[in-house]
């Protein structure tokens, strides 16, 4: 209660948080994956996770928009709250939190449909748009927020799927600013990308800090020490460390933290 | 084999005896392997060839009908000797006797009762009922002198094409001397013609072979097709939707997918005892009808559409899931959105095989009844009918050997659309294949 209160109130911006997670375990069937994780989330910042493979930083993400409940056998315990209201509580949609937390896969995935239905998807089983101009403007100021305007404007009507690695996450990122969310997860988006696709999407990230609050997933300490204000170290289901990135990276406490971003371990 | 040795004993042995008699082991026995292919190919090939050649052969007469033409004095004594022009008055008239006219006309000379029955068997019996159809379309006729082509009878059809050779002893022959020799005046006179057999293809069942044909079966099996997809297809693929997309992964799914399974393998004569039992036992639903052929067929289909739809379901990405799910699509709007259309094509594919094994069964049908001769064509789902495999059976299993013919001719036509059905499916695989 009293972290709620905290929430509530409006203290300093750099301190508010968006999302809570609060003592949060994650099982797959009987095997934990996740071991009371806490974290707090701050708005309008991009938190960066980091940690070995199987640490459990893809389930943490993915509970914030509570896109495992389409796992098999997962279960979630311990709270996590978004603007104070806990996303798991029975009575909360998990459709219209998905509308508000978005989604970035690793692999880009656009629907094989054209560039201009990926995007309008969204708007369109929202109902965000009410005519045809409307929707198009969506789909016209998603794409330019997301970049790929420039690339693709003469060609909106050819599909998704036909364009380069880079265009294509660049157009999912599109596909899940076009909803306008609040926050937008991103589990590894540039896993799949060469560096100048990477350093795109890196600088289009920096951008919508603005106006999203970006959680990202990344196995790059340089993509996390470049982008991100906001680190939490993941190790064996656990946070280790978290902290403002500057100081995780110069001056880790944990000497796990230390090994992992000196490639000591990982 | 197992000794670590140091890089340069080991590079040797690339060239040694032994490497290279284990090489040689392996190309050879590649080759063999390559001949057996090739070979089993080869055989499959043959029977297919085979097969085809030999129904080919025997089936390609039933297109090509052997007519005579007979002028027919449509007399109005005989017709409609009060002039009323009365439509029943002109179904019930004799036209039996306007045929046998014109025969008699054409040969005065035959005058026993013995011989002539056997000149009135030269063309078919259906040919009144062919003057009568002509009548009551157009009364004008009735009075007037027509030149009308009619089909032959079976023996003469069958004389003319061959299978009735004319140098086997009088005796043996079901065609005998004295036909011959009227059949060679008719000839002389150009009036024996032979031409493309339409009645094959717009007639139904006869018990007469020359006018026998196979659109009541066609109609038939359409409407019986009709109905097993009209409940196999829904059914089917709301099951498959369900079990992959919906369904907890539990015990009792884990036996409906076994279920499910098992009754692909069910032998289809099991389902005609079902659909006995239930639709018309039951349900009480018409004997004989489309719509009973239909449900059975469609309770034997569905576990193929079911498990072909399942697999296409299956084979879509789940990253196409998650994509819509984390856009905020609801479980329904990600499968009828994406999942579905996505995997449309494979559902549609496996459809099409269903409903073509479907339109080959024979067995279930014989046990719901619609084995029964038919001559009428059905005009819905409730009219008694036959469809083509049940067609072929009976036709298989009469004595004329006119049949044989209408047998091989009504086999092509249903392999004909088999092919049809599965060069759909293929197209259609073809052309909404997807790369992720
Ligand atoms: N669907 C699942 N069913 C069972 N176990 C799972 C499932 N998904 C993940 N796990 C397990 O949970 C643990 C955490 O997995 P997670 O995917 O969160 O790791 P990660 O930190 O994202 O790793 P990576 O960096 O390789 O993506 C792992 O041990 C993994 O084996
Ligand atoms: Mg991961």
């Amino acid at each position: 209660m009293q972290m709620l209160a905290e929430v509530d109130t409006p203290v300093e911006n750099e301190e508010k948080a968006i999302i809570s997670a609060r003592d949060v375990s994650v099982f797959y069937g009987d095997k934990q994956a996740l071991n009371k994780v806490s974290l707090e989330i701050p708005v309008n910042k991009i938190t960066s996770l980091i940690g070995p493979s199987g640490c459990g930083k893809s389930t943490f993400l993915r509970c914030l928009n509570r896109m495992n409940d389409t796992v098999e056998g997962c279960r979630v315990e311990g709270k996590i709250l978004l603007d104070g209201a806990d996303i798991y509580d029975a009575k909360v949609d998990e459709v219209l939190l998905r509308a508000r937390v978005g989604m970035v896969f690793q692999k880009p995935n656009p629907f094989p449909k054209s560039i201009y239905d990926n995007v309008a998807y969204g708007p369109r089983i929202h109902g965000l748009a009410h005519n045809k101009d409307e929707l198009d403007d969506i789909v016209l100021t998603s794409l330019e927020k997301a970049g790929l305007l420039k690339e693709v404007r003469d060609r909106l009507n050819s599909t998704g799927t036909g364009l380069s690695g880079g265009q294509q996450q660049r157009l999912c990122i599109a596909r899940a600013l076009a909803v306008q969310p609040d926050i937008i997860l991103m589990d590894e988006p540039c896993s799949a990308l060469d560096p100048i696709a990477t350093a795109k999407v890196e600088e289009l990230i920096e951008e919508l800090r603005e106006n999203y609050t970006i959680i990202i997933v990344t196995h790059s300490m340089q993509q996390a020490a470049r982008i991100s204000q906001k680190t939490a170290f993941f190790h064996l289901g656990e946070i280790v460390e978290v902290g403002d990135t500057e100081q995780l990276f110069t001056s880790p406490k944990d000497e796990r933290t230390q090994g992992y971003i000196t490639g000591r371990f990982g | 084999m197992t000794d670590m040795a140091p890089t340069s004993s080991s590079a040797k042995s690339w060239d040694s005896d032994e490497t290279r008699a284990n090489l040689k082991r392996r190309h050879r026995s590649e080759k063999r392997f390559r001949v057996l292919g090739l070979t089993a190919i080869f055989i499959a090939l043959t029977l297919l060839a085979i097969l085809i050649i030999s129904i080919a052969g025997k089936g390609a007469t039933a297109f090509i009908q052997t007519t005579i033409s007979l002028d027919v004095t449509f007399a109005e004594q005989k017709i409609d000797p009060k002039g009323t022009r009365d439509q029943e008055v002109l179904r019930g008239a004799s036209y039996g006797s306007l045929v046998r006219e014109a025969l008699r006309a054409e040969f005065p000379e035959v005058k026993s009762r013995k011989d002539l029955r056997v000149l009135f068997n030269l063309v078919s019996n259906g040919s009144p009922n062919k003057l009568r159809k002509m009548v009551m379309e157009n009364p004008e006729l009735i009075g007037q002198t027509v030149r009308v082509q009619f089909a032959a009878s079976d023996d003469i059809d069958m004389f003319t094409k061959g299978y009735i050779p004319r140098d086997v002893p009088e005796d043996d022959r079901r065609v005998k001397d004295k036909e011959i020799a009227w059949y060679d005046q008719l000839a002389e006179k150009g009036m024996v013609e032979t031409r493309f057999n339409s009645d094959f293809f717009t007639s139904g069942d006869s018990r007469e072979p020359e006018i026998a044909g196979i659109w009541g079966a066609i109609v038939g099996s359409f409407y019986t097709l009709f109905i097993t997809f009209m409940i196999s297809f829904p059914v089917g693929v709301m099951s498959a939707i369900y079990l992959e997309e919906f369904a907890p992964k539990n015990k009792f799914t884990d036996i409906v997918e076994v279920n499910i399974n098992n009754l692909a393998a069910v032998p289809s004569i099991v389902f005609g005892l079902l659909g006995l039992a239930l639709f018309l036992n039951v349900a009480h639903l018409p004997r004989s009808a489309p719509v009973v052929g239909g449900l059975t067929l469609a309770l034997m289909t569905l576990p193929t559409i079911i498990i072909a739809a399942r697999a296409s379901i299956r084979a879509i990405p789940d990253s196409i899931r998650d994509a819509a799910l984390g856009l905020g699509a609801s479980r329904q709007q990600m499968v009828f959105h994406h999942v579905l259309p996505l995997s449309m094509p494979g559902i549609m594919t496996g459809t099409i095989i269903g409903l073509s094994q479907a339109l080959g069964e024979t067995a279930p049908l014989l046990m719901i009844g619609m084995v029964a001769f038919i001559v009428d064509i059905p005009g819905g789902v409730t009219d008694p009918a036959t469809v083509l495999p049940v067609q072929i059976f009976l036709w298989a299993d009469s004595p004329e050997r006119a049949f044989v013919e209408k047998t091989s001719g009504a086999i092509i036509v249903l392999l004909g659309f088999l092919v049809f059905m599965n060069a759909v499916a293929v197209m259609l695989r073809k052309k909404f294949e997807r790369r992720w």
